[in-house]
C-alpha cells in the first residue's frame, strides 16, 4: 500500500488518514487564506499530529516544573540538559516507539533506540547509556512471547551494534498490553558545555545539509500512524515502520561529534518523526527564520519519488545541519571521511516560510507559524470513570488461594517480579568501560572519568493502580524512581517522561491523562526535581480499548562519591536487616490494593492505591543518601513490586545468602483473611530494606533519628532460608530457582540450546 | 618498560576507546589506527578491537579483511609483530586467514553479554607469558557471533601444537557446557597463530582492567605483552 497525497478537497476519511480533523482542516484554510495543496496538507498532517504537536497534551504539560538550578535546557529541544558541574552537561530524553513495535517488533524497537540516540547526539552529546521500558501482554500467549523476544532482540541489536551500553530498564507483562505493546527508549549523553549544539537555523543564505541515509519510501506517515488507533489492519501498516541501520548511525554519531564545537556549525537536528518536514520546520521556527528546500537535491533510495514522499519519508539515520555559508564543502568532506554522503538540499531564508521547490517550481509554501504552531489546541472532555465500587472494595477481605510460602515463590517466579537477566544478558551493558552497576539493581551507576562523583540512572513506570487512580499512581512512580536512586546513594537531577495512553477523545482516557500529568507535576514539585524533556504517546488503543495509563519516567541522578555506592544484595552474614520508612500504611496497616500479589492471586484490581506521602518520601530519600554517603549501610533495596517479602528475597538472592526478619507490624487481634499476605506483599510506599554491620547500629539509630525518619531493625543476614518469622519461610535454593527461571522457563522451551 | 600500542579504528568499531583506556592504565602509549590508512605509526602491538567493523551485515569481519590497514597488520604479523584480535578483531583475523577457524552465531541464537571464567591453556605467547598455565581469569564476553568452529583436522592441530589460548570454564576451572557462553567447540575462547605472536579471543580483556568494573584480570594480558615484546625481524 503506497501512501498517496489526498486531493484538493479532502473528505473526512482522507483527512483521517492524515490524522487531521475537519476542524483542523478549516483552521489551516483560514490561517493560510486558501486551501492547502496536497503536499502542504500532508506536511500539516504530520506536524499537527499529536506526535509532533502535543496538541492535546500541551495545556496539561504546562503544569510540569521545568526549571531548576541545574537545568540548562528544558523541554522544546531534542533533549533536556542538566549541569553536572565543571562544564560537564548531561543530555537525556525518553521516547516511545509503541506503534511500530506492535507491527514489526524488531525494527520498531530498534529504530526507537536509533531515534533516541540521534536526539542526544544532535545536542552534541556523546551517548553513554541506554535504558528502556517495555510493556507486553501475558507470556502465556505464544504470540506475546514472540513479540517480547523480538522487542528485546531489536533493542539489543541496535544498541549492541552502535556500541552504547544498555544499562537498565523496566519490564511489565499484563494482558492489557496484548494488542498495544509499549517500547520506551531512553538515552543519556554527556557533553562539554562548549560542545552543546542547539537545533536552530539562522543566517539567511546559510546552506542546509542533509547527511546520512538516502531517502526512501519507508516510514511515510509514521508520525500520523503513531497518532491513530491500531486496528486489525495494523499489519498493513508495515510500510509505515522504518528499517534501522545501526552501522550507518554509528558513522553519523562519530562524524557529528567530531563537528560539534565547530564555530561554523549553526544548527543540528535529527530527522525523526515526519522526516525532513518536521526537522527543518522546527529548526527554522526556533531560529525565527525560514527555509527553502529543493527536493531534487535530496538523494533518493528509489526512483520516481514525489516531493510528497521525499518530504514525509521517515527513512532513518539522517541528520540535517545548518552551516555557515562557504563552509559546506568542509563539512561534506568531514562526513565523507566516515563514508557518509551529504547533500546541500536548501538554504535559510529571511521570510519565516517553509518553501519547497521541485524542478524549479514552488510546490509548497507554508508560513512556519501555521505549520509549527498553528494547530488548534484540543481540550477534549475529561470524565472520571465509574470506579467507586472497585475503590471501595477491601482487598484484604478475599481468602488467599495459596499458602504464604506458595504465594512467595509464585511471585518470585512471576515474570514481573522474577530475575530479568534473560533480557539484559542480550544487551551489551558494559561497552564504554564506565558501567559500575549495570542492569538488575535499583539504579544503574556510571562513573564520570576524572571525577569522584557518578551518574545514576533509572526508569520507572506507574503500576496497575494507575487505571483507577492515575494521579496517585504517577506520584508513586516518581517516588519509586527517587527511592531507586537513593538506594545507590544518588540524588535526582531531572526527569524525562513518556506518557503512554489510549485515545484522549474518550473522556475517561482524557481524565487519566489529566490526572497522571497532575500527579507527575505534584510529585516532581514536591520532591524538587524538574521535568526537562518528554514525549507523549496517545492512541495506544485497539478496537476501542485503551491501554492502562502508563506514564514512564526516566530519571538522572548524581552520586556524590562513587566509592560510597551501594548495591541491593546483602553482603555479609551477621549483618543487621532493617526497614527504613514507615512500618505500615493504610487503614489496616497493610495495603494490597493494586498490588502484584492481588493480580496474581485474584486477577482483580480493587481497593485504594497505596498511600504516598511525598514529604516523607523526600525526607527518607535524603536520609538514605546521607547514610550511604557516610558509609553507615551495607546494602539498600527499594520495596516496590511484591512488597517487603520480594525485596527481602531479592537482597538475599543477589547477596547469595539467607536472612531472617521479624514482621515489621504485629498481627492484629482479628486479622482480615489476607492480612498476612498484605504484610508480606503489600506495596506500601516510602520503604527501603537495608543491611548494616552490627557495629553501626548506634550510628544508624542516631542518623535516622536526626533525619526524623522512621526505621526499625528487623533481623539478621544469614542461614539457608529466607524468613519472616511466624509468617513464612522459604529455602534460599528454592527461591533462587524460582526467581532465576521466571523468564527462561517461559521464553525458552526445555532443551533449547544454550539456555 | 613502555611500548606503543596501535588500536585499529574501523567506522563501526566501538571498543577502540576502551582499549586505549586499558592500555593507558599500564602506562603504555596507545594510538588510533584509521582503517583507511596503511600506516601502523611505529606501533609494536596492534589491537583489533570489538565492534561491527563495517556493519557486519554480511559476515562478521568479512569486509574488514580487505581494509587497507589490514595489509599493514598482516605485514606486521609476518615480521613477528604482536597482534591481538578481541571479539570483532578475532572475527576479522579468522576472515583474513591470519588465524584458523571461524566464529559462528552463538548456539543460543542470542547476543550474550556476561562474565566468563577462562583457563589459560598456554603461556607460549607474549600475551600470556606472565600468566601461570592453568591460571583462571575472569573476563566478560559481549557478542552474538562467538561460537568457535574449526574442522576436525584444524582443531586437532590447534590442540597438538598448543595453540588454544583459553577455554571457558566454571569458576573452579572445570570445563562444562554451562560455562560455555556461545557453544564454542571444546569451550575454546581464544587461539594463537603458529608463531604465537597473533592471538584472537572473544572475551574482552579491556573491560576487565579495574576492580571497579568487576575484574582487573585483563590487565595482565597487556602488561605481559609489554614485558615480552619480541624483536621484529622485518
Amino acid at each position: 500500500m503506497r501512501p498517496t497525497p489526498v486531493p484538493l478537497t479532502p473528505t473526512a476519511a482522507e483527512l483521517r488518514e492524515l490524522a487531521l480533523t475537519e476542524l483542523e482542516y478549516q483552521a489551516a484554510t483560514v490561517q493560510l487564506d486558501r486551501a492547502p495543496n496536497p503536499l502542504e496538507l500532508g506536511m500539516l498532517g504530520a506536524l499537527w499530529s499529536e506526535h509532533c504537536s502535543y496538541k492535546t497534551s500541551k495545556a496539561l504539560l504546562r503544569q510540569l516544573p521545568q526549571h531548576g538550578e541545574r537545568v540548562v535546557q528544558g523541554p522544546g529541544e531534542n533533549a533536556g540538559v542538566v549541569d553536572l558541574g565543571e562544564d560537564l552537561l548531561c543530555c537525556f530524553k525518553i521516547e516511545s516507539h509503541n506503534h511500530p513495535s506492535a507491527v514489526e517488533p524488531v525494527q520498531g524497537a530498534a529504530t526507537g533506540v536509533g531515534g533516541i540516540l540521534r536526539d542526544v547526539f544532535a545536542m552534541g552529546a556523546r551517548p553513554v547509556a541506554l535504558l528502556d521500558a517495555i510493556r507486553v501482554g501475558d507470556l502465556g500467549d505464544p504470540g506475546q512471547r514472540q513479540r517480547f523476544a523480538r522487542v528485546v532482540e531489536g533493542i539489543g541489536w541496535y544498541g549492541n551494534c552502535i556500541g552504547v551500553p544498555t544499562v537498565g530498564g523496566e519490564t511489565y507483562f499484563d494482558q492489557a498490553y496484548q494488542h498495544n505493546c509499549l517500547v520506551n527508549a531512553m538515552c543519556v549523553g554527556l557533553a562539554r558545555r562548549d560542545q552543546l549544539v542547539r537545533a536552530r537555523a539562522s543566517g539567511p543564505g546559510n546552506p542546509l545539509l542533509l547527511v546520512g541515509a538516502d531517502t526512501g519510501r519507508d516510514g511515510i506517515h509514521g508520525a500520523t500512524f503513531a497518532s491513530v488507533e491500531l486496528d486489525h489492519s495494523a499489519e498493513e501498516r508495515r510500510p509505515a515502520v522504518q528499517v534501522g541501520n545501526p552501522f550507518l548511525e554509528k558513522c553519523l554519531l562519530e562524524a557529528c561529534l567530531e563537528l560539534t564545537g565547530d564555530p561554523d556549525l549553526i544548527g543540528l537536528q535529527d530527522c525523526g518523526a515526519a522526516g525532513l518536514t518536521s526537522s527543518c520546520a522546527e529548526m527554522a521556527h526556533r531560529g525565527g527564520v525560514g527555509l527553502e528546500i529543493e527536493v531534487d537535491q535530496v538523494s533518493r533510495r528509489e526512483q520516481g519519488m514525489t516531493p510528497y514522499e521525499v518530504m514525509l519519508s521517515e527513512s532513518q539515520e539522517r541528520m540535517v545541519l545548518v552551516v555557515r555559508r562557504g563552509s559546506e564543502d568542509r563539512f561534506r568532506a568531514a562526513f565523507q571521511r566516515w563514508g557518509l554522503h551529504s547533500d546541500v538540499v536548501g538554504r535559510v531564508i529571511e521570510e519565516p516560510l517553509f518553501r519547497i521547490t521541485a524542478g524549479g517550481d514552488e510546490v509548497a509554501s507554508l508560513p512556519l507559524q501555521v505549520l509549527v504552531s498553528g494547530f488548534p489546541e484540543r481540550h477534549p472532555e475529561a470524565r472520571a470513570p465509574e470506579v467507586a465500587a472497585a475503590l471501595a472494595a477491601d482487598p484484604l477481605a478475599r481468602n488467599p488461594p495459596w499458602s504464604a510460602e506458595a504465594a512467595w515463590l509464585m511471585l518470585l517466579a512471576s515474570p514481573n517480579c522474577g530475575d530479568s537477566h534473560w533480557i539484559w544478558r542480550q544487551y551489551d551493558h558494559q561497552v564504554g568501560d564506565d558501567t559500575v552497576l549495570g542492569p538488575g539493581g535499583d539504579a544503574a551507576v556510571l562513573r564520570l572519568r576524572g571525577r569522584p562523583d557518578a551518574l545514576a540512572l533509572t526508569v520507572d513506570s506507574a503500576h496497575r493502580s494507575a487505571a483507577v487512580n492515575p494521579r496517585q499512581a504517577t506520584a508513586i512512580a516518581v517516588a519509586e524512581a527517587l527511592r531507586n536512586l537513593a538506594c545507590v546513594g544518588a540524588e535526582p537531577l531531572g526527569i524525562t517522561n513518556c506518557l503512554n495512553f489510549g485515545d484522549p477523545d474518550q473522556p475517561e482516557i482524557m481524565w487519566q491523562l489529566q490526572e497522571a500529568v497532575g500527579g507527575l507535576a505534584d510529585a516532581a514539585r514536591a520532591l524538587g526535581v524538574p521535568v526537562v524533556s518528554g514525549n507523549v504517546s496517545l492512541y495506544n488503543q485497539f478496537d476501542g480499548q485503551g491501554i492502562p495509563p502508563t506514564p514512564t519516567l526516566g530519571v538522572v541522578g548524581l552520586l556524590p562519591e562513587l566509592s560510597r555506592r551501594l548495591g541491593a544484595g546483602f553482603t555479609k552474614a551477621g549483618d543487621l536487616v532493617a526497614l527504613v520508612g514507615p512500618a505500615g500504611a493504610g487503614p489496616a496497616g497493610v495495603e494490597l490494593g493494586g498490588s502484584e500479589y492481588q493480580r496474581l492471586a485474584h486477577g482483580v484490581l480493587e481497593g485504594l492505591a497505596p498511600e504516598v506521602d511525598l514529604q516523607l518520601e523526600g525526607r527518607t530519600a535524603a536520609a538514605m543518601r546521607a547514610a550511604i554517603h557516610q558509609g553507615l549501610l551495607s546494602s539498600a533495596h527499594d520495596c516496590s513490586l511484591g512488597g517487603l517479602a520480594v525485596a527481602l528475597a531479592e537482597s538475599a538472592l543477589l547477596g547469595g545468602i539467607g536472612a531472617r526478619i521479624k514482621p515489621p507490624l504485629s498481627l492484629p487481634d482479628r486479622p482480615a483473611p489476607s492480612w498476612r499476605m498484605g504484610l508480606l506483599f503489600g506495596e506500601s510506599q516510602g520503604r527501603y530494606l537495608v543491611s548494616l554491620r552490627p557495629a553501626q547500629r548506634d550510628a544508624v539509630t542516631t542518623h535516622f533519628g536526626k533525619h526524623r525518619t522512621p526505621w526499625a531493625i528487623l533481623g539478621r543476614v544469614g542461614g539457608s532460608t529466607i524468613a519472616v518469622e511466624g509468617v513464612a519461610e522459604i529455602a534460599w535454593e528454592a527461591a533462587q530457582s524460582a526467581w532465576r527461571s521466571a523468564l527462561p522457563s517461559r521464553l525458552e522451551p526445555a532443551g533449547a540450546p544454550g539456555s | 618498560m613502555s611500548a606503543r600500542f596501535g588500536v585499529a579504528v574501523f567506522p563501526g568499531t566501538w571498543s577502540d576507546r576502551d582499549c586505549v583506556h586499558a592500555v593507558g592504565l599500564t602506562g603504555a602509549e596507545a594510538v588510533p589506527l584509521w582503517h583507511a590508512d596503511r600506516d601502523l605509526k611505529g606501533c609494536e602491538v596492534v589491537i583489533l578491537p570489538g565492534g561491527f567493523a563495517y556493519g557486519d551485515y554480511l559476515r562478521a569481519g568479512a569486509i574488514a579483511r580487505f581494509a587497507p590497514l589490514m595489509e599493514a597488520v598482516r605485514e606486521h604479523a609476518q615480521a613477528g609483530g604482536l597482534v591481538l584480535g578481541i571479539c570483532n578483531g578475532f572475527q576479522i583475523l579468522c576472515e583474513a586467514g591470519m588465524l584458523p577457524g571461524a566464529l559462528l552465531r552463538n548456539s543460543s541464537l542470542q547476543f550474550r553479554c556476561q562474565p566468563t571464567w577462562l583457563r589459560v591453556e598456554t603461556t607460549a605467547t607474549p600475551f600470556l607469558a606472565s600468566c601461570q598455565p592453568g591460571e583462571l581469569l575472569q573476563l566478560p564476553v559481549s557478542h552474538g557471533e562467538g561460537r568457535f568452529y574449526a574442522d576436525p583436522k584444524t582443531l586437532a592441530r590447534l590442540n597438538d601444537e598448543g595453540r588454544v589460548a583459553f577455554r571457558y570454564t566454571d569458576q573452579g576451572g572445570g570445563l562444562s557446557a554451562e560455562a560455555n557462553p556461545n557453544g564454542s567447540l571444546e569451550n575454546i575462547a581464544g587461539i594463537l597463530n603458529e608463531q604465537g605472536n597473533v592471538m584472537g579471543m572473544m572475551p574482552h580483556p579491556e573491560r576487565a582492567c579495574e576492580q571497579l568494573l568487576g575484574s582487573d584480570h585483563g590487565l595482565q594480558l597487556f602488561c605481559s605483552a609489554i614485558q615480552h615484546l619480541p624483536l621484529l625481524t622485518g
